[in-house]
C-alpha cells in the first residue's frame, strides 16, 4: 500500500468523505427504526446533521489547566481513531493492506472506549466516574470474547491480514466467529441491553455528563464512526469475494445497513441489564463459545 | 446554524416543587401518541447537553437555588419554558409561606405553557416556540421576551373558547 492509496482510503472511501455521512445516516437509521418499532414516526432524515451543527454552535463551560486540555483532547482522539479504523477496512478488492493490519484495526476500534473511560474520570463528575467504571467493567467483559472470536477467525485462515481474511472462502469457524462478534457489538456500541455506561435516567449521561457544545458534537460523531467501523468489520468479514469494485462497495454498504437494522431491533426489543448481569453474561455464557471456537481453530491448524 | 437550532431542541426537565402532573404530561409528549422526536426533541440526562430548560412547579424555597444552579449549567444559547400554571402564577398555592415563586422572579422565562396540567400538544407547541425564539435570539442577540401559549384543550362546542382566551391574557398581564 503506497502513500496515495493509503491517503485515498483514509480521506475518501471508506474513510472520512464516506464515513461521516454514513455515521449520520446510521445514527438516523438507529433512531428511526427504534421509533418505527415503538409505533412512532421518529426523527427526520437530517436529524443527526442538525444535532451536530447545533452542538458546534453552542458554548462550552470555561475549563482551565491540564484537566481542561485533556477534556478537549479525548473526543478528538476518539474521532481520529474511529475514522482511521473505518479507513483500514478492506472494501475494495485488491486494495492493498499490510501484514498485521487486523491488529491495528482492533487497537483503533478499542481506542474510543479507552477515551470514554479517560474522559469520564477527567471530567471529575461523580456520574462520569460511575459511567467510566461501568465502561471499564464492560470493556473487560466483552473484549475477551471479541478478541478470541477475531483471533479464532484469523487462526483458522492462517493470517492477520484483513484483505486476505476478507477474500478467503468462508468456513464454519468463520460463521461462529462472526456470531460471537455480533454478540459483542451491542456492548461495544453502548446500545440496549448493554447501554450501561451512558445509562440515562440512572447516572445522567455517564462519562458525557460534563461535556457540552463542540466536544459533545465530537463524541456524537465518534459514536457514529464506531457504528460504521464495527458494522463495516462484520460486513467485510461476511461479504463474499467480489472482483468488481462497485459491486463490492454496494455489498459492503448493504451488509452494514443490515447489521445496523439487526442491532437496532435488538436495542428496541430489550431493556437495560444491570452491570453484574452483563459481566456474568459475557464471562459465563459467551466465553465458552469463544474458547471452543479458538481451541477448534488451533486444532484444525495443527491438523492441516 | 439558525435552522439547525430550531430543528434540534434538547430538553432538560426540572421539577421545582411540582405535584408531578405537568411532569407526567411532559413525558407523555414523548410517547408514541404525540411523538415529539419528530421535531428533533430529545430529553437529555445532563443540563450541559440541553438547549431548553423545562421547569414545572410553583418554585419552592428548597428549589430556588437548585433551579438557579441548573440554569447556570445549561450552555448558551438557551431558553426556559415554564410548564403549567404553577411556575407562571403559583396557581392554587399562591401566598403559601413555603413558596418563592413565580418563576420569572428568578429566571428570564421565554415561554409560559399554562394549564393545570397543560396538554402534551400544548407542551410540544411551547417547546417548538421556544426553539424558534432561541434560534432567533442567538442569531440577532436579542434580550429575553416572554411569550404565553394559548390554552389547548379537548374540542369544545364554542362556549369555552372565549373565557379561555381571556384567561390567557390575564396570565400575561
Amino acid at each position: 500500500m503506497n502513500l496515495i492509496t493509503a491517503l485515498a482510503r483514509f480521506l475518501i472511501f471508506p474513510g472520512l468523505l464516506f464515513a461521516i455521512p454514513a455515521a449520520w445516516f446510521f445514527l438516523w437509521v438507529e433512531r428511526k427504526s427504534v421509533a418505527l418499532m415503538q409505533g412512532r414516526i421518529g426523527p427526520p432524515f437530517m436529524q443527526p446533521f442538525f444535532d451536530f451543527i447545533k452542538l458546534l454552535g453552542k458554548s462550552t463551560p470555561p475549563r482551565s489547566g491540564v484537566g481542561g486540555l485533556l477534556m478537549k483532547l479525548w473526543p478528538l482522539i476518539a474521532v481520529a481513531a474511529a475514522a482511521s479504523a473505518v479507513g483500514l477496512l478492506p472494501v475494495w478488492p485488491s486494495s492493498g493492506g499490510f501484514e498485521g493490519d487486523l491488529i491495528l484495526l482492533l487497537a483503533l476500534l478499542e481506542l474510543p472506549s479507552m477515551c470514554i473511560i479517560a474522559a469520564g474520570f477527567s471530567s471529575r463528575s461523580i456520574f462520569g466516574e460511575i459511567g467510566s467504571a461501568r465502561e471499564a467493567a464492560l470493556s473487560v467483559s466483552y473484549n475477551v470474547v471479541f478478541l478470541l472470536a477475531i483471533v479464532s477467525i484469523a487462526a483458522s485462515q492462517h493470517t492477520f491480514r484483513l484483505e486476505a481474511l476478507a477474500q478467503l472462502p468462508a468456513s464454519p469457524m468463520h460463521w461462529i466467529g462472526l456470531l460471537a462478534i455480533l454478540v459483542c457489538l451491542p456492548a461495544k456500541l453502548h446500545i440496549n441491553p448493554f447501554s450501561l455506561p451512558n445509562a440515562e435516567q440512572e447516572i445522567y449521561s455517564g462519562p458525557m455528563t460534563e461535556y457540552a457544545g463542540p466536544e459533545l458534537a465530537m463524541w456524537e460523531l465518534s459514536h457514529g464512526l464506531e457504528w460504521v467501523a464495527a458494522t463495516g468489520l462484520v460486513a467485510t468479514l461476511a461479504a463474499p469475494h467480489l472482483t468488481l469494485w462497485w459491486v463490492a462497495a454496494i455489498v459492503f454498504i448493504a451488509l452494514s445497513f443490515a447489521v445496523v437494522l439487526l442491532l437496532s431491533a435488538v436495542a428496541a426489543a430489550t431493556a437495560r441489564l444491570a452491570i453484574d448481569t452483563t459481566v456474568r453474561f459475557y464471562w459465563q455464557c459467551t466465553l465458552i463459545f469463544a474458547v471452543l471456537a479458538i481451541s477448534s481453530a488451533i486444532f484444525m491448524r495443527h491438523r492441516s | 446554524m439558525c435552522y439547525s437550532r430550531r430543528r434540534s431542541p434538547w430538553l432538560f426537565h426540572m421539577n421545582g416543587g411540582s405535584c408531578n402532573g405537568c411532569d407526567i404530561e411532559l413525558i407523555a409528549s414523548l410517547t408514541p401518541r404525540y411523538d415529539a422526536e419528530q421535531l428533533g426533541v430529545r430529553l437529555e440526562g445532563s443540563p450541559r447537553h440541553a438547549d431548553i430548560l423545562c421547569i414545572t412547579g410553583p418554585v419552592t424555597h428548597n428549589a430556588v437555588n437548585a433551579i438557579k444552579t441548573v440554569y447556570g449549567q445549561v450552555c448558551g444559547p438557551k431558553a426556559v419554558v415554564a410548564i403549567g400554571s404553577c411556575p407562571a402564577t403559583t396557581n392554587v398555592f399562591i401566598d403559601s409561606r413555603t413558596l418563592d415563586g413565580p418563576l420569572n422572579l428568578h429566571l428570564p422565562v421565554d415561554v409560559f405553557v399554562p394549564g393545570c396540567p397543560p396538554r402534551p400538544d400544548a407542551i410540544i407547541q411551547g417547546v417548538a416556540k421556544a426553539a424558534a425564539i432561541l434560534a432567533e435570539r442567538a442569531a440577532k442577540k436579542l434580550p429575553a421576551n416572554p411569550v404565553v401559549m394559548p390554552l389547548v384543550g379537548p374540542p369544545c362546542n364554542g362556549a369555552c373558547c372565549a373565557p379561555t382566551n381571556k384567561e390567557t391574557t390575564e396570565v400575561q398581564s
